[in-house]
């Protein structure tokens, strides 16, 4: 199906359609480019994308439009890969399954709300790839989606085709449910205390290994040509585990004090699989060696604190000792709100911990690529890539910084001034839908949309 | 005379921590900046110019200052003199960890409470405290009711506006009972839930109007009440018994103390005018989300904002994803008194940067800085002696490498009160802790 450019906004708010690769040929030029690859900045540059791939990038003179491309001039303008929420809950119509210490067979792809208005509003903020994770409930949570940002299509076209499966642990606070208070109809769930979360990750696993035991029995008759073997009974709760063991699904757990990401480490090991990415990994700056040592990555915020006991260690310069102690970092936002400017999040590493600009933008695009496993299709500004492009207005990481065009797939997904325009078109629409109730200038408008959240709650909200 | 030389950011730091940390005894009286570019915020910029703080006040800004003997100098060369900045709504030193109740202190029960003051549960050694002044924050309104949740109509309390340094709270102090803080009923008909862990219940708007009229009426009810508990004080009776909720309420008819409201919706900050005009007070909105609607009244009237975090979701589904961006310059272009605030205590020192995420989507520059210097000074009414660098007004003071509001800003240098303050924290301490680790050994 065939999208022009320029307005693709419009008609996918019109009428959701499958993912299409734009086959106009878009060229950005005279841009500062700023690749997250090995090509580094490059100043006066132009990239080319079509058919939803970069088709080249380099110093505008040597790139070249071809026939037929729409060309945008980038002078003073900047442009960078799309960037990447390594952890979000945005677009889920729900988040916990908190009712059982392990909710392995449950997950996030089954519940993806495509009409979510979080998807473009972050997709404003410059982001085009999200991880979309279950809660922090259970030290065993359910399996995450990672979507695109393809405003427009349905909860299938949303999911980013081809991604590594994932899954939600969880440690601390959450798990215990400290904080959170019962959950509605349950009373007093397992476990408690630090040592009831590591032992049901433990029971989980001892349960795993011998379920996959039997699994690879009955596949060893089988392939021995036994006619007569009976398959073991399919167990969901056991099945993502049995991939986590086989090293084919990936762990994103919710961690928060040193102590605690240890022992997950050493649980970990004990069954010979590795926690792929810490999430919040909070104090990881304590144990940076024995992250980077059982080969994971983290993600963390920017300089959240003192929200809860688990947190009041919590400095900004996290991401940086984690960074320079040879971990591949990501900033993620854990928030609708804070994934509308993780640019800025990722631009105070500079200056809490001395990041240099290409580091800090690595926290944002490759690396959270990396840690997804999806870094050999988008996370960074390389010929044959995805076209998930940034155009900014200025320059990224500041406090004064604003997208103008956001790409997925090379589709315009966000654009300030197609923006400008919809918005014109939704108050026409209203004012037509008033005329219809015979209301006209409606005080009654300012109804809609009110919300209970006062100063403050922009930063609340996620699962921290 | 003695020089301070601060050239890198973290030789600056370093410097600071070693003038600072043996503290008091041997405090310096005198500090002069030189050859910086000096950003008074009230007239203009001075480029080379001089700052002299003497005693705790400001003596000399210009470009041909004498330096008195006995001075510490800083070479202000590459470096920008700003005052210090104000978080015009916090909860700074009345809470320490969000989720332990035992912590926070910026909360009463019950919906009834002028005679609360925060002044009474502000902590000092607060670790939230050094970390928003090493980003520049020199003085807040700490007030009650404030931070994560807000708390339901009613009357909070009074908020006490503080230095970001000083042993006790009286050191602290610039105003005891700066504002009487009041959460307007609300008009929000659908709870704020997050998926899965429940919460977001909802109202049929005609309910919510309802209750908002009985509790506007409730309010009116306490003014009235405290009205006449004045009459009847001042006519002398000895039948009367002393009521401390009434005593101090009154302390706010006819503009005798200055009235924070907070309210979102512009009907709801509407309803509130109303209420001002109708006992007299001297008010300015707080949260204000739905101000632009009403921008031309509240100028009009010359009711100031204090305006949320700029970093916010908008409102409701259909509101544009920039809208918390513009408000501000919507309200400044009309000739609304802004001024930002974080409404939270570990997030202040972020105050610079929501203030930054306005100004390119039309709030200008030096009206960004103003409203985090010298409009809450005026809002709060102690731009007399804060808010702006001008002979006499107390030496609240930094010093930067640049514009504060951008993120890779260093502050070099803070000035609370005319003193030089340790910019040392809990982050740096643990930040220089850690990565000074020992590689660890590789055991297998």
């Amino acid at each position: 199906m065939r999208r022009s450019n320029l307005f693709g906004l419009g008609v996918a708010l019109l009428a959701p359609l499958a993912v299409s690769a734009q086959d106009q040929p878009v060229l950005i030029t005279g841009a500062t480019i700023m690749t997250a690859a090995d090509a580094g900045k490059i100043e006066n540059g132009a990239i080319l994308f079509q058919n939803g791939r970069i088709v080249a990038v380099g110093p505008a003179a040597q790139v070249s439009a071809p026939s037929g491309a729409v060309v945008i001039d980038g002078t003073g303008k900047f442009v960078t890969p799309g960037l990447i929420d390594a952890h979000s809950h945005i677009a889920a119509e729900s988040i916990n399954e908190g009712s059982v210490p392990v909710s392995s067979m449950v997950s996030i792809m089954d519940v993806i709300d495509p009409t979510d208005i979080g998807i473009y509003r972050v997709a404003a903020g410059g982001v085009t790839t999200s991880h979309v994770m279950h809660g922090s409930a259970n030290p065993i949570g359910g399996q995450n989606a990672i979507i695109k940002h393809r405003w427009g299509a349905d909860a299938q076209g949303l999911l980013f085709e081809g991604a590594p499966p994932t899954i939600k642990f969880a440690l601390g606070e959450n798990p215990k449910r400290s904080n959170t208070g019962a959950i509605p109809g349950i009373e007093g769930r397992y476990p408690a205390s630090r040592m009831g979360v590591m032992d049901v990750i433990r029971q989980a696993f001892v349960e795993a290994t011998e379920y996959k035991a039997e699994w690879d029995a009955y596949d060893q008759r089988v392939a021995s040509g036994d006619r007569s073997a009976i398959p073991p009974r399919r167990d969901l709760k056991l099945d993502p585990l049995v991939e986590i063991l086989e090293g084919t699904r990936y762990v994103h757990s919710h961690s928060y004090r040193a102590d605690e990401i240890l022992q997950l480490i050493r649980v970990a090991e004990e069954f010979g699989f590795r926690i792929h990415t810490f999430q919040h990994v909070l104090e990881g700056y304590r144990v940076a060696d024995e992250i980077r040592e059982h080969g994971a990555s983290a993600s963390t915020f920017s300089d959240w604190w003192a929200y809860k006991v688990e947190a009041y260690e919590a400095i900004p310069y996290n991401a940086a000792i984690m960074t320079q102690r040879g971990i591949v970092v990501s900033i993620n936002s854990d928030s609708g709100e804070e994934a509308r400017h993780l640019n800025q999040e990722a631009a105070k590493t500079m200056k809490w911990g001395g990041l240099d600009e290409e580091q800090a933008l690595a926290l944002v695009t490759i690396n959270p690529a990396i840690q997804l496993l999806i870094d050999d299709r988008v996370g960074s500004l390389e010929v044959g890539k995805d076209a998930d492009i940034v155009l900014w207005e200025n320059y990224p990481l500041s406090s004064y910084a604003k997208v103008r065009t956001t790409y997925v797939d090379g589709d315009v997904v966000f654009d300030i001034e197609e923006d400008a325009l919809m918005r014109q078109r939704m108050a026409a629409e209203k004012d037509q839908l008033r005329e219809m109730l015979g209301e006209g200038e409606s005080t009654r408008a300012g109804a809609r949309g009110n919300t209970a959240g006062g100063p403050g709650s922009g930063r609340a909200g996620g699962d921290r | 005379m003695r020089r301070i030389f601060g050239n890198g950011p973290a030789a600056a730091w370093a410097l600071a921590a070693v003038i600072a940390a043996p503290a008091a005894a041997q405090q310096a009286d005198t500090y002069a900046v030189q050859g910086a570019t000096i950003h008074t915020v009230a007239n203009g910029t001075i480029e080379n110019g001089t700052i002299v703080i003497r005693a705790g006040r400001i003596v000399a800004v210009g470009q041909n200052v004498q330096i008195p003997a006995g001075a510490e100098i800083i070479d202000g060369t590459d470096k920008h003199v700003y005052p210090g900045m104000v978080d015009a709504f916090s909860s700074l030193g009345l809470t320490e960890i969000g989720s332990v109740a035992a912590t926070n202190d910026q909360s009463e029960m019950g919906q009834w409470n002028p005679h609360l003051n925060a002044h009474t549960a502000i902590h000092p050694a607060s670790e939230h405290i050094p970390v928003a002044r090493a980003n520049g924050i020199t003085h807040t309104l700490a007030a009650p009711g404030g931070g994560r949740g807000g708390g339901g109509a009613g009357i909070s309390g009074q908020a006490t506006l503080i230095h970001l340094d000083g042993w006790t709270v009286e050191e602290m102090e610039i105003a005891k009972s700066a504002a009487m803080v009041i959460n307007w009923p609300s008009l929000a008909s659908r709870g704020r839930g997050f998926g899965g862990f429940g919460g977001g219940g909802s109202r049929s708007f005609r309910e919510t109007e309802r209750q908002f009229e009985e509790q506007v009426a409730e309010m009116d009810a306490w003014f009235t009440a405290a009205a006449h508990y004045r009459q009847a004080t001042a006519s002398g009776s000895t039948r009367i018994d002393r009521d401390l909720q009434l005593e101090n309420l009154a302390r706010v008819l006819d503009r005798g103390m200055k009235v924070i409201i907070r309210a979102d919706d512009h009907r709801a900050i509407e309803s509130a005018i109303e209420f001002a005009d109708k006992w007299n007070l001297d008010i300015s909105i707080a949260g204000a989300t739905g101000a632009g609607q009403i921008a031309g009244q509240l100028a009009e009237k010359g009711i100031p904002v204090i305006l949320g975090p700029v970093q916010r979701v908008p409102q409701g589904v259909d509101e544009p994803y920039d809208d918390p961006n513009t408000l501000p310059g919507l309200l400044h272009d009309a000739g609304v008194e802004v001024a930002f605030a974080t409404f939270n205590s570990a997030d202040s020192r972020t105050l610079p940067y929501e203030a930054a995420n306005s100004v390119s989507w039309g709030m200008p520059q030096d009206a960004a800085l103003e409203a985090i210097t010298l409009a809450p000074a005026r809002i709060l009414g102690v731009d007399g002696d804060l808010g702006s660098l001008e002979v006499g007004k107390i030496g609240n003071v930094i010093v930067t490498d640049g514009d504060p509001m951008e993120i890779t800003t260093e502050v070099q240098f803070v000035f609370i009160k005319g003193v030089m303050v340790d910019l040392d924290n809990k982050h740096r301490r643990l930040w220089e802790k850690y990565r000074n680790r020992p590689e660890k050994k590789v055991t297998t």
